[in-house]
């Protein structure tokens, strides 16, 4: 099993964090995994980016071109990162902020509005959870129980209280996938 | 963890006594990790953020001198600040690790990963007739493991060592084993200078000699060193070698991706390996010479203008072709297109 991801979306969304968690999650399930940030101006508001490559097999390379999951949190990424999809593999958004939504025919894809449930909930700041605990059921390779310990680990210590919160958004986003 | 965070935690794991270094991206992170991980604390290692990157590598000097294990790290404009400084190490035969996280060039450049150090760290890394080990790592795990051998290296034979990384290996972050904690030293090497002890000569650690005859002396021992450098510490990582037509030449971070292009190739029925030289200085020219008596061509993967190609090329002599393909200035290769590169190069009727 591989599994290479892109998470794109504006600095300050949580992009970086939701990949460390990912690679986190995926040591914790022994696991080897490559945390590879885009790095630099392009975290200073504007767009940012992370690969995360996830395999039962040692990581070859940790800059791709191509990749199983993209992980789409606003325009410009979607402009720059549908077409990096492999064919059959999956691209995950939330709608918001989305004005052109994606055309290719041979990739499954799934929008997640977490934004807007995550307003619902009162808690905008955990959106990306939402998004994340979509991908975990769309992609069912990590254990929920691997993923609290990587949240664990991925989160400084005076965050751990907020670590019930960000599973409660996973469970919600893993409810707002109906398609296998 | 990050490639900069294990890097500074071997640093503390391997009992150096003091780090040097001034902030600069894509390197910022070492420093930054010592000084929260309160390295001075943990083990009574000096953590200093100085002036100037002058400043570090003539710090580093004054506590290799007192025969302790002392390191700097920056990236590429910084080293250029700090070439006297390893030249003064090298002639004065010092112990000392310095990193280089490398961005592109020339000038600032850029923050983004590069190799274009190359020359700087394997040919010239200041004035005189001198070289130091370079060692490349191209991994999270070897960026920590190095740090105890770098210091292995440096004491073994006075001499300093780099660590020569790049932005993607410092910045990414893979699943790591640190290495076992070292004490830190408290007996000192007989040519430390820690105070005069009555009955006993007088030690001087210099750089500066004047009379010619026994600066060509100094010299040539310098030399001979370095050909035992040569002879005994030539590192190198083979990968698909075996049973190969044709070889990637790659370290660093090109490693890692020309891997994937190689396991690409080898899917489409060619028969392509990887030679990853993990030692820059000393060159492992006799391992890539000897592959050339049996494969059709080599392809440096490197990101630069081509640099290590030359080294290649001098293992290689006329035996085989040797081709470059880089990516520079910032950017990174992706897999696909080395693979692409290497089928313009040898799979079209007319090569070229």
């Amino acid at each position: 099993m591989t599994e290479e991801i892109i998470i794109a979306g504006f600095g300050g969304q949580g992009v970086l964090s939701m990949g460390k968690m990912l690679a986190y999650s995926a040591i914790m399930q022994h696991l080897e995994a490559c945390w590879m940030p885009a790095y630099g101006p392009e975290m200073r508001g504007g767009t940012c980016n992370v690969m995360v490559s996830i395999s039962h097999d040692k990581i070859s390379s940790p800059v791709l071109r191509c990749f199983d999951t993209a992980i789409i949190l606003n325009q410009p990424s979607m402009d720059k990162f549908e077409s990096a999809v492999k064919p059959g593999g999956v691209l995950m958004y939330d709608p918001n902020g989305i004005t052109r939504t994606p055309t290719r025919k041979d990739i499954r894809i799934f929008a997640v509005s977490a934004t807007e449930e995550a307003t619902r909930m009162n808690e905008p700041r955990i959106f990306n959870m939402i998004v994340l605990g979509a991908y975990l059921s769309v992609k069912p390779f990590l254990g929920l129980d691997h993923v609290v310990e990587g949240l664990r680990k991925s989160l400084p210590p005076r965050n751990h209280k907020l670590i019930p919160l960000n599973e409660k958004a996973l469970r919600v986003g893993m409810g707002l996938i109906t398609q296998p | 963890m990050k490639g900069n965070e294990a890097l500074a935690e071997a640093a503390i794991r391997t009992g150096v006594d003091a780090f040097f270094g001034y902030p600069i991206t894509p390197q910022s992170e070492v420093l930054e990790y010592l000084l929260q991980e309160d390295a001075q604390k943990r083990t009574g290692m000096v953590v200093l953020q100085t002036e100037s990157e002058t400043a570090s590598i003539n710090m580093v000097y004054g506590a290799a001198c007192a025969g302790r294990r002392a390191m700097t790290s920056s990236s590429s404009p910084g080293i250029s600040l700090m070439s006297e400084g390893i030249s003064y190490l090298a002639g004065a035969e010092l112990p000392g690790v310095i990193v280089n996280v490398a961005r592109g060039g020339p000038g600032l450049g850029t923050i983004q990963p590069a190799q274009s150090d190359y020359f700087q760290a394997t040919k010239a890394p200041g004035h005189g007739d001198f070289r130091q080990l370079v060692l490349a790592p191209a991994s999270v795990q070897e960026m920590a493991d190095f740090i105890p051998l770098a210091f292995d290296l440096a004491f073994k034979y006075r001499n300093p060592v780099m660590i020569l990384s790049d932005g993607v290996i410092g910045q990414m972050m893979e699943k790591v084993y640190l290495p076992e904690p070292r004490p830190r030293m408290t007996e000192f090497p007989e040519w430390a200078t820690i105070g005069k002890k009555p009955g006993k000569e007088r030690k001087r650690i210099t750089s500066l000699n004047l009379i010619p005859l026994e600066h060509e002396k100094h010299n040539q021992k310098l030399q001979a060193k370095y050909r035992q450098m040569e002879a005994e510490e030539i590192r190198y990582e083979e990968y698909l070698c075996q049973d190969a037509e044709y070889i990637m030449v790659a370290y660093g971070a090109s490693a890692r991706i020309a891997s994937r292009a190689v396991e690409m190739a080898r899917a489409k029925g060619i028969r392509v390996g990887l030679f990853r030289p993990v030692t820059l200085f000393p060159f492992p020219a006799p391992q890539i010479e000897a592959l050339s008596l049996r494969v059709k061509g080599f392809l440096s993967i490197e990101m630069s203008a081509g640099q290590m190609i030359e080294d290649i090329r001098l293992a290689v002599g006329k035996n085989q072709r040797v081709e470059h393909f880089g990516r520079y200035g910032g950017l990174v290769h992706v897999p696909e297109e080395i693979l692409e590169a290497f089928e313009r190069f040898y799979m079209e009727p007319h090569g070229h």
